[in-house]
């Protein structure tokens, strides 16, 4: 489906549907991730938590999305 | 000597890594446990204030899974995210850069690993990302090895801490160079803390009575039978090596010198 492949992005690795610009806000919503639990790289720019309003998710964004688990 | 100067000498400094005091001188990992209460329940156990976490990208397919964050609560633990798992310099720093980004401080634990198998790490790449991370800003505790010419460099690169290994990670080996890690210990300016390798409870003492400022451990506490009794185990063996060097120990003699007195014997 060529429509989905051009509105969808890379996240963490693998093709994600987006449906159009999204504000990172409202993917992070959509994943149910909590903005004080993780950090978020769009093309391989950090994105400051500060800037999450403002920044808007396109299609073919390559967006890595991180968390803190067990480890030594 | 008065009851309040056995006090005084009972009561330990604290230590200060990057500009912040602890009490505690056990840091633990978090990983390898059976799920979060555990890891909470050893951590809790173990009187750790500074607590190591790994950086993954998150799960989107189980996006009800619990976070690590919710057991180990970043308003009363440090939390010490590392860069496990990084091969280069590049990741590494990528991987710190995200870390901070959580939004839990500027410390983290650089170690660029430079061999699968052993698990040691990449000298020149370790003091590679610790120059551009100590520029960043970042409070940089490098993992490395018990090398004493490597942890001056690294102290001079700005390290907030150096980490030599007692022995390669999970192996439970022990201290396997004391004398390395006195000559480090003698000539660092910062903390050092031993990183990886301990087995069991008389290895952290060991680390404590050489004089490091702190141990790190995770599979030593995750892999025992009872995780949450050797987290006890290893807080008491690091205040008993603490106290034991802060005590100064006898010098080692050949030959025995006698404990009771040699007059007044009776016959």
């Amino acid at each position: 489906m060529p429509d989905a492949i051009a509105t969808s992005i890379t996240l963490n690795g693998d093709p994600y549907p987006l449906g159009g610009d999204t504000p990172l806000t409202a993917l992070l919503e959509r994943l149910k991730m909590r903005r004080g639990r993780v950090a978020v790289e769009i093309n391989r720019e950090i994105v400051p938590k500060a800037n999450y309003d403002a920044t808007i998710v396109r299609a073919g964004d390559q967006v890595e999305i991180i968390n803190f688990v067990g480890g030594g | 000597m008065s009851t309040t100067r056995k006090a005084e000498k009972m009561q330990d400094t604290s230590f200060e890594l990057g500009g912040r005091k602890f009490k505690s001188r056990l840091i633990v990992g978090t990983g390898k446990y059976r799920d979060f209460a555990e890891t909470k329940a050893a951590v809790e156990e173990s009187g750790a204030e500074i607590v190591t976490v790994a950086v993954r990208r998150v799960n989107i397919t189980d996006r009800g899974k619990e976070n690590l964050l919710d057991f180990i609560d970043p308003k009363r633990y440090q939390i010490l995210p590392n860069t496990a798992g990084c091969f280069t310099a590049e990741e590494a720093i990528r991987t710190c850069r995200l870390a901070r980004e959580v939004g839990v401080g500027d410390l983290v634990k650089l170690e660029v690993i430079g061999d699968q198998q052993t698990l040691f790490p990449d000298v020149a790449a370790t003091l590679e990302a610790a120059r551009v991370l100590v520029k960043e800003g970042f409070k940089v505790m490098p993992y490395v090895t018990d090398d004493p010419v490597t942890c001056l460099r690294l102290q001079e690169i700005g390290c907030v801490a150096v980490m030599p290994l007692a022995a390669p990670i999970g192996s439970g080996l022990g201290i396997r160079n004391p004398f390395n890690l006195a000559i480090i210990i003698e000539q660092a300016k910062v903390p050092v803390i031993v990183d990886a390798g301990v087995g069991t409870a008389s290895d952290a003492a060991e680390a404590m009575e050489l004089g490091c400022d702190g141990v790190l451990m995770n599979t030593a506490i995750a892999g025992a039978k009872d995780p949450i009794a050797m987290a006890r185990a290893m807080k008491l063996a690091v205040e008993a090596g603490r106290l034991a060097y802060r005590a100064g120990r006898i010098e080692r003699k050949l030959y025995a010198t006698a404990s009771s007195p040699l007059t007044g014997l009776i016959g």
